[in-house]
C-alpha cells in the first residue's frame, strides 16, 4: 500500500515524502535529511536536545512553537514549517547564539542547539512576559548537565534585551535576526493541499493526538505502524464558549488551554499552574484529549477536569454519546471507550457564581516532572455552608480518582476545621495508593492528607487556618 | 577569550561521533545485556537473532580473539559475559545489523537461560559475606583509641549516601573503521583514549600500534567516560574486526542508564570526639563503598575518599577505614570528585551531629576546626597554606553571613508554614592523580610555514574548556593570537600513553606539556631572530603581539615573517613536550606521603526555603568564595564552578538512584531520574575569588601561569544543601532525631518531618502559639 504523502517546508525547502508517517521528526532530520545539529539526548521529551520549531499557518501569519522532535511523527508536519537549528543559522550569529557565546553558556555543546532553538522561538511569540519569565519558559524543557544554568538564564535575558521590542516575523527578518527563508512562508504553507483522504475513508491505524504518551509507551511500534493522526482533523480543534459551558476540542493543547481567556475565567491562576506541568515543548504538543484517554492515574489536566465536572463527547462513526469524565474510568487503563471510538470534545459546565478552584501538585522536581500526588478541588460555599464540592486526586488509585464519598459526606456541612478533618479521614478511606517510583504508599497517603487540607486552607485561610491542624492535638 | 568551539556549538555545527557523515557501508551494533543481576549461564540462544533480516553478525565471548578482559585496575571484568553474569545489563552478546532498529530487534530476539544466584545490592551485606574488591585500607594519625578518653563528648552515627548517574547529555558511543593491514581507527566518546586503545588491543590480541583512537569532543562525561567508555569502543572494534566494515554503537538513554556504572553509593559509620569548646580531638570512620560487580576504578575512588575523609578540618587523632564491596550492580566508576565527596560528606554529618548535640551553631564548630598553615593531613602531607580559613572568612565577610543568619532566624520565628536554613560548606580538594605515575602528559606542537599552529595533546575536550585553555597557553607562550592556534583532536597516533582527562588535572598536565613544547620552538625562533637581526645572542629577543621585540621594542619582524624565514633556514618547527608533576609520592604500605601537588580551597554559603506542609524546597542562593589562582580564563572557570555546583546540589537532593532488591534499576529514564534544571537552580548564584596577592597557596602550585585546577572541587559545595535543609527541617521539628540519608528528596523530607504519618498531625509549638493568638 502506498503510504500517504507528507508535504512540508524544511527550513527553506519544500519536502514531499512518503516516509512512514510515524517516523520521528528527529530521525528524519538526522538520518534522512543529514541535518545533524538536532541532537538526541533521551528520545523521551525530557531533555530538549532535539527541539525544533514548528510553524503552523493561522490566518495571514504563521505561528511557531518549539516541540521535541523525538516525540513528533513526520506525518504531523504536513502543511507545516519545520525549522531545525540549521534553518536559524545566518552568516553571523543570531541574538540567541550571540548571547550564549557572550555569556559563556555553552560547554560541551550537546544541549546547545536545542536551547538556541527555544530561545529563538521566544522571539517569535506575540507575548512573553518579563525577560526573566520568558527565559524560564524557554528553558523549561531543557537539561544542561554542564553549565549550572546561571549563564543560560543570563543569555536568555540578554538576548531579549538585544532584540528590544522588535516583533513580527517580517521585522525580525529585516533586522537580520531570522534568515530570509522565514518571509513568505505563510502563502507557501497555504498552498499545500490538505492531505488526500484515501477514498474518503478515515485513516485506519493507531490513534495519535500529540504522541507524547504514545511514543513513550510504544516507541518503535508507533514508528512502524499506520497512524490515525487526529491533528489532521480540523473538527477536533478549538475552544468555544456557550451560555452554560465551555467546549474544548479534544486536540486542544495544554498551551492553548492555559492561554484561553475562557479558562482563565474558571481557573484564575491557570497560567501559574501550567508552569508546573510538563515543559513548553511538551505543552505545545500534548492534548487534553490525550491526557484523558491515556488514563494515567496521575494526569494533571484530567485531575483538574474531574474537579471541573467535565463531560466527554464521544464519537464512533456517526454515533455520538456523552459521558461524565467521572464515569470514564473503570480500572487501571480500562475505559468506557469502544474500539474505534474517538473523544471529540470536552465540555466544562460553567459553575455557579462564587465557586472556587485550587490545584496542588507535588513532584520530586518542581518543573517538568510527573506528580507523586496531585489534586484539585472546586467548591461553592454559601453562608459558610458547603453547597457543592468536587475533589479529585491523582496518584492514589489505579485511575484518576474522583472522591465521590468524600464529596457526598461534606456537601451541606458547615465549612470548619472539624469538617475538613472529617474530609481528611474520608479521603484516606477512599484512596488506595501503591508504592512505585513516584513514592511509597505511605508518602502518597501523607501527601493526600496534606493536599486535601491545603485546598481548604488556601481557599479559606480565615475559616480553615493551617495552624489549627497542628495545634489542637 | 571566548570558548573556542562556542560559535560551532551554537550553530549546531560541532560534530560528535555520530554526526560525522557515515562512511560507506556503516553498520550499527546493539548489545544484549544480562536480564539477571547474578546467575550462571546455562545457554544463550542466538538463532532467532541471526534470522532477523538485516542482522549481519551476532558475537559472544567466544568471538573475542584475544583476552576477554577490560578491567582497568584489577583484571576482573570480562568484555562479554562468559559463564556467569554479575549485574543486570552486563553485556553478553553483540548484534551487528544494517540499522540501529534492526540491531535492537536482534537483541530482543536473544534468549538467555540462566540459573539465578543470590543477589547483593547492599555494601555492608557484601562486606559481611567477604565480597570485597582489592584490600581494605586504613589511614591513621595520632592515637584515636587513646583520644576518646580525653574528649568531653563522643558521638557515633551512620550515613547512607546515594549514588549518582552521570547524565552526560551525549550517551556512550563509538564508531570503528577498519583500515588497511588489519588496523582499526575508532572515533570514540572517551575521556581515556589510551585505555580504549589498550583494551581493544587486548581483546583483539594485537599490538597497541594497530589501534588508533581519535576523539574530537565529548558531549559531557564527568567521569562516566573515563573507563566506562572502553566497553563501547571495544564493542565497535570487535564488530568491525569481524565484519570488516565500519560499525557504530550509540546507546539509548535507557541502555546507558541501565548498563553503565555511576557514582558509588556509600554506607559509612563515624565516631567523633570533641572538647567542650568544640575542638575535634578524634575522628574515626568506616566507609563501605558499593563498588558494583567489578573493580573498574573503585579502589582508586576509595583511596580518594580516604584522603578526603577529614574534609577541611585539622584533627589530631584519626582512623579512616575503607573497603570496596562487591555487589550485583553495574561496576561503579569515576564521577567528578572521585570519592572525595563521600569522604567529606560523612565528616560534615559528624560535625552536624556534634553541633546539634552541643546546642552550638554548626558553623561555629566548622570554623573552629578548619585547617591552618601549619597543619598536616592524616596522610602526612603538610597543608602549607591557611586557605581553608582564608576562603571561609572571605565568604563570611563578603556575603555577610551574620546578616544571613539573622534574616533566617527572624523568618523562622515569624513563619509557620515555611522554614529557612543556611549552611556553609568548606571544600579542600587535593589535585593530582593519587596514582602517582599517571601524572604525566605530552604535547605535540607544529608551527606551519604560514605561521598557523597545530596543537595536539593527550587531553580530551569534554566541555571543560580544555581546548580554550590550551590555545590560550600556547598563544601566550608564543606571543601570538589564539586564533592562530588549532587544537587538534586527541589521537593516539600523535600522543602515546596518555593519561585520562580526569582528576581536575588535565589543564595542569597538558598545559605544562604545551608550555614545554612551545618553549622549545620559541628558543629556536629567538636564536634565528637574533641571527637575522645581527644581535650577539637571543637574550634580549622576545615575541609579543605577533611581533619580534628586542629589548621590548618592535624590531620590524613579524611572526609570519619570522616563521617563513625559519622554515627556509631549515629550523625545526615542530616540538614535543613532556611533563611529569614533580615531587609527588605516596606509599601505600604506610599510607603516608604527599600525593597531591597542592589543594584547592573554597567555601560556599547555601540558603534554602522549606515548605513544611509539602516537603518541597527552593534553593534561595549559593554564594561562593573560591581559590582560583591566576585564572587562564575566568569565563571557563566560572562555568566549571557553576556546573560542578549544580551536580553537587543534585546529588544530595533530587538525584535518586533506586535499585530493587533484584538489582534492577528502578529509575532508568530521565522521566524518573531527575537532575537539576533551570528552575531548580537558584537565580542568585554569586562567586568571588581570593585576591591573587594573598595567595599563600601559590608556592606549591605547578599550574601553567599560576592557574589552578577547577573541575572537581566546586561539586562539593553542593553538599551544603543537605545541611541547609537539615537546619530548616530542625526548625520545624526540633524534637526529631533526623537520619543522615542522602539524597534528601521531597519524599524523604516529608516522611522525616511527619513520622506520625497521615493519621495524626504533629503538635508544633509555634502553631499552638499562632492558634492561640487567633
Ligand atoms: C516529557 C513529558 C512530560 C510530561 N509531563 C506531564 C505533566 O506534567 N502532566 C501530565 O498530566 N502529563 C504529562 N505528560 C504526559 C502527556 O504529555 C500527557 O498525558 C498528554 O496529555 C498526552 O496527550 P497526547 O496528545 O500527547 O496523547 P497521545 O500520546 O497522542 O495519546 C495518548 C493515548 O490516548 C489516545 N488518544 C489521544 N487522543 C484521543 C482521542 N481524542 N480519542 C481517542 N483516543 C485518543 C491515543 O491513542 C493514546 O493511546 C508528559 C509527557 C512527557 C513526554
Ligand atoms: S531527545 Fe530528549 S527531549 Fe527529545
Ligand atoms: S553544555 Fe553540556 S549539556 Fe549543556
Amino acid at each position: 500500500m502506498l503510504r500517504p504523502e507528507t508535504q512540508f517546508i524544511l527550513n527553506g525547502e519544500t519536502v514531499r515524502t512518503r516516509a512512514a508517517q510515524g517516523m520521528l521528526v528527529l530521525d528524519y532530520l538526522r538520518d534522512r535529511a543529514g541535518l545533524k545539529g538536532t541532537k538526541e539526548g533521551c528520545r523521551e521529551g525530557d531533555c530538549g536536545a532535539c527541539t525544533v520549531l514548528v510553524g503552523s499557518a493561522d490566518g495571514d501569519s504563521t505561528h511557531y512553537l518549539p516541540m521535541t522532535s523525538c516525540l513528533m511523527p513526520l506525518g504531523e508536519l504536513h502543511g507545516r514549517h519545520l525549522v531545525s537549528i540549521e534553518g536559524l543559522n545566518l552568516d553571523g550569529l543570531n541574538p540567541a547564539q550571540q548571547a550564549i557565546v557572550d555569556a559563556g553558556a555553552t560547554q560541551c555543546g550537546f544541549c546547545t542547539p536545542g536551547i538556541v532553538v527555544s530561545l529563538t522561538g521566544l522571539l517569535l511569540q506575540p507575548e512573553t512576559g518579563s525577560p526573566e519569565q520568558a527565559t524560564a519558559k524557554a528553558l523549561s524543557g531543557h537539561l544542561c548537565r554542564c553549565t549550572g544554568y546561571r549563564s543560560l538564564k543570563a543569555a536568555g535575558v540578554a538576548m531579549q534585551e538585544s532584540v528590544g521590542d522588535r516583533t513580527g516575523i517580517d521585522s525580525l527578518v529585516a533586522a537580520g535576526v531570522l534568515p530570509d527563508t522565514f518571509s513568505g512562508i505563510t502563502p507557501r504553507l497555504k498552498a499545500i493541499p490538505p492531505r488526500a483522504d484515501p477514498n474518503g475513508q478515515p485513516a485506519a491505524g493507531l490513534v495519535l493526538a500529540g504522541g507524547t504518551d504514545l511514543y513513550i509507551q510504544q516507541g518503535a511500534a508507533v514508528e512502524q505502524s499506520p497512524l490515525d493522526l487526529l491533528g489532521q482533523r480540523p473538527e477536533l480543534h478549538g475552544i468555544t464558549r456557550a451560555a452554560d459551558h465551555i467546549r474544548l476540542g479534544a486536540m486542544t493543547t495544554f498551551e492553548q488551554f492555559a492561554g484561553h481567556p475562557a479558562i482563565a475565567g474558571l481557573v484564575p491562576d491557570i497560567e501559574a499552574i501550567m508552569e508546573q506541568i510538563a515543559s513548553w515543548q511538551i505543552r505545545s504538543r500534548a492534548t487534553i484529549g490525550g491526557n484523558i484517554v491515556n488514563a494515567s492515574p496521575i494526569a494533571d489536566l484530567t485531575i483538574m477536569l474531574l474537579a471541573l465536572d467535565a463531560q466527554l463527547e464521544l464519537a464512533s462513526g456517526s454515533d455520538r454519546r456523552s459521558l461524565p469524565l467521572r464515569k470514564f474510568y473503570r480500572g487501571y487503563k480500562e475505559l468506557d471507550l469502544a474500539p474505534g471510538e474517538i473523544l471529540n470534545a470536552i465540555r466544562i459546565p460553567l459553575p455557579e457564581a462564587g465557586t472556587r478552584f485550587h490545584f496542588e501538585k507535588v513532584s520530586k522536581r518542581w518543573n517538568l516532572d510527573i506528580a507523586s500526588v496531585n489534586s484539585a478541588l472546586a467548591i461553592t460555599v454559601v453562608d459558610g455552608r458547603i453547597e457543592a464540592l468536587r475533589l479529585a486526586l491523582g496518584g492514589v488509585a489505579p485511575v484518576p480518582l474522583f472522591l465521590a464519598d468524600t464529596c457526598r459526606l461534606l456537601t451541606g456541612k458547615l465549612l470548619s476545621v472539624a469538617t475538613v478533618r472529617e474530609a481528611l479521614e474520608a479521603v484516606q478511606a477512599e484512596i488506595a495508593p501503591i508504592s512505585d517510583i513516584r513514592g511509597s504508599a505511605d508518602y502518597k497517603r501523607l501527601l493526600a492528607r496534606q493536599q486535601t487540607m491545603l485546598h481548604f486552607a488556601v481557599l479559606f485561610p480565615e475559616t480553615v487556618p493551617v495552624e489549627e491542624f497542628y495545634a489542637a492535638n | 577569550m571566548r570558548q573556542i568551539d562556542a560559535a560551532l556549538h551554537v550553530r549546531g555545527e560541532s560534530q560528535y561521533v555520530d554526526d560525522v557523515p557515515p562512511p560507506e557501508g556503516l553498520l550499527q551494533a546493539a548489545v544484549f545485556g544480562s536480564p539477571l543481576a547474578h546467575g550462571r549461564i546455562n545457554s544463550l540462544d542466538l538463532t532467532a537473532a541471526r534470522q532477523v533480516e538485516g542482522v549481519l553478525a551476532v558475537l559472544t565471548a567466544a568471538d573475542i580473539p584475544g583476552e576477554n578482559q577490560i578491567g582497568p585496575i584489577i583484571a576482573d571484568e570480562a568484555m562479554l559475559a562468559d559463564g556467569e553474569v554479575h549485574y543486570i545489563g552486563q553485556p553478553v552478546a553483540i548484534v551487528v545489523a544494517s540499522s540501529r532498529r534492526i540491531a535492537r530487534q536482534g537483541v530482543a530476539a536473544i534468549t538467555l537461560d540462566c540459573s539465578p544466584l543470590p543477589v547483593i545490592v547492599d555494601p555492608k551485606e557484601a562486606f559481611g559475606r567477604n565480597e570485597i574488591i582489592g584490600v581494605p585500607r586504613t589511614i591513621a594519625r595520632g592515637d584515636v583509641d587513646a583520644a576518646w578518653a580525653d574528649c568531653d563528648l563522643v558521638l557515633e552515627g551512620s550515613c547512607d549516601l546515594g549514588g549518582q548517574e552521570h547524565v552526560y547529555l551525549e550517551t556512550q558511543r563509538s564508531r570503528a573503521i577498519p583500515l588497511e593491514g588489519g588496523r582499526l581507527r575508532i572515533h570514540a566518546s572517551t575521556q581515556s583514549p589510551y585505555a580504549g586503545q589498550r583494551m581493544i588491543a587486548r581483546i583483539l590480541g594485537v599490538p597497541f600500534n594497530r589501534i588508533e583512537i581519535d576523539v574530537q569532543r565529548l558531549g559531557g562525561a564527568f567521569g562516566g567516560k573515563e573507563d566506562q567508555a572502553t566497553q563501547w569502543a571495544c564493542v565497535a572494534a570487535l564488530s568491525a574486526w569481524h565484519t570488516g566494515r565500519p560499525v557504530e554503537i550509540v546507546l539509548s538513554r535507557a541502555e546507558d542508564m541501565r548498563m553503565t556504572g555511576k557514582r558509588h553509593p556509600y554506607r559509612s559509620d563515624f565516631k567523633i570526639g570533641l572538647s567542650a569548646e568544640g575542638r575535634i580531638l578524634a575522628y574515626q570512620v568506616a566507609h563501605y563503598q558499593n563498588a558494583g560487580a567489578g573493580a573498574d576504578l573503585s579502589p582508586a575512588v576509595l583511596e580518594r575518599t580516604l584522603l578526603h575523609s577529614t574534609g577541611s578540618y585539622a584533627i589530631p587523632n584519626v582512623r579512616l577505614f575503607g573497603v570496596s564491596c562487591r555487589t550485583n550492580l553495574p561496576p561503579n566508576t569515576a564521577f567528578r570528585g572521585f570519592g572525595g565527596p563521600q569522604g567529606m560528606f560523612v565528616m560534615e554529618c559528624a560535625i552536624a551531629r556534634a553541633a546539634e548535640a552541643m546546642g552550638k551553631p554548626v558553623a561555629e564548630i566548622q570554623r573552629l576546626n578548619l585547617l591552618g598553615a601549619g597543619d598536616h593531613f592524616p596522610y602526612g602531607q603538610p597543608t602549607g597554606s591557611d586557605y581553608a580559613r582564608t576562603t571561609w572568612d572571605q565568604a563570611a565577610r563578603s556575603y555577610d553571613l551574620p546578616a544571613i543568619e539573622s534574616r533566617i532566624a527572624e523568618h523562622n520565628a515569624t513563619h509557620f508554614e515555611t522554614k529557612r536554613g543556611v549552611a556553609v560548606m568548606p571544600v579542600c580538594f587535593g589535585i593530582s592523580f593519587t596514582t602517582t605515575y599517571m601524572n604525566q602528559a605530552s604535547a605535540l606542537l607544529h608551527v606551519y610555514s604560514d605561521g598557523s599552529v597545530g596543537l595536539s595533546t593527550g587531553g580530551v575536550e569534554m566541555g571543560q574548556g580544555l581546548h580554550t585553555n590550551l590555545a590560550g597557553i600556547a598563544a601566550s607562550a608564543l606571543g601570538i593570537a589564539a586564533t592562530r592556534i588549532r587544537v587538534e583532536s586527541t589521537n593516539t597516533t600523535r600522543i602515546a600513553n596518555m593519561s585520562p582527562s580526569a582528576a581536575s588535572s588535565t589543564t595542569l598536565l597538558n598545559g605544562n606539556a604545551v608550555l614545554l613544547a612551545a618553549n622549545q620552538i620559541l628558543d629556536r625562533l629567538k636564536s634565528l631572530a637574533a641571527a637575522e637581526l645581527d644581535l650577539p645572542g637571543p637574550a634580549d629577543v622576545s615575541i609579543a603581539d605577533e611581533q619580534v621585540l628586542v629589548g621590548g621594542e618592535p624590531a620590524g619582524l613579524s611572526w609570519t615573517e619570522l616563521v617563513g624565514r625559519a622554515f627556509k633556514a631549515r629550523t625545526g618547527l615542530s616540538a614535543h613536550g613532556f611533563y611529569a608533576t614533580p615531587e609527588i609520592h605516596y606509599d601505600k604500605a604506610t599510607e603516608q606521603g604527599s600525593p597531591f601537588a597542592y589543594h584547592v580551597y573554597g567555601a560556599a554559603i547555601i540558603e534554602v526555603t522549606l515548605d513544611c506542609l509539602r516537603g518541597t524546597y527552593t534553593i534561595d542562593s549559593v554564594k561562593i568564595t573560591h581559590d582560583l589562582g591566576r585564572s587562564l580564563n575566568e569565563r571557563v572557570d566560572l562555568g566549571q564552578i557553576e556546573g560542578g555546583l549544580a551536580q553537587g546540589l543534585g546529588w544530595v537532593s533530587l538525584e535518586d538512584l533506586q535499585y530493587g532488591p533484584d538489582g534492577r534499576l528502578l529509575s532508568p529514564a530521565l522521566a524518573t531520574y531527575k537532575v537539576p534544571d533551570a528552575h531548580f537552580m537558584p537565580d542568585d548564584i554569586q562567586t568571588n575569588f581570593i585576591p591573587i596577592a594573598d595567595d599563600t597557596n601559590a608556592a606549591s602550585n605547578p599550574g601553567p601561569y599560576g592557574s589552578k585546577a577547577v573541575g572537581e572541587p566546586p561539586l562539593m559545595y553542593g553538599i551544603g544543601l543537605f545541611f541547609a535543609l537539615r537546619r530548616a527541617m530542625r526548625a520545624f521539628r526540633p524534637d526529631l532525631d533526623l537520619p543522615f540519608v542522602s539524597p534528601l528528596t521531597p519524599e524523604r523530607v516529608l516522611m522525616a518531618l511527619y513520622p506520625e504519618g497521615h493519621v495524626a498531625f504533629p503538635p508544633i509549638a509555634s502553631a499552638v502559639e499562632a492558634a492561640h493568638e487567633r
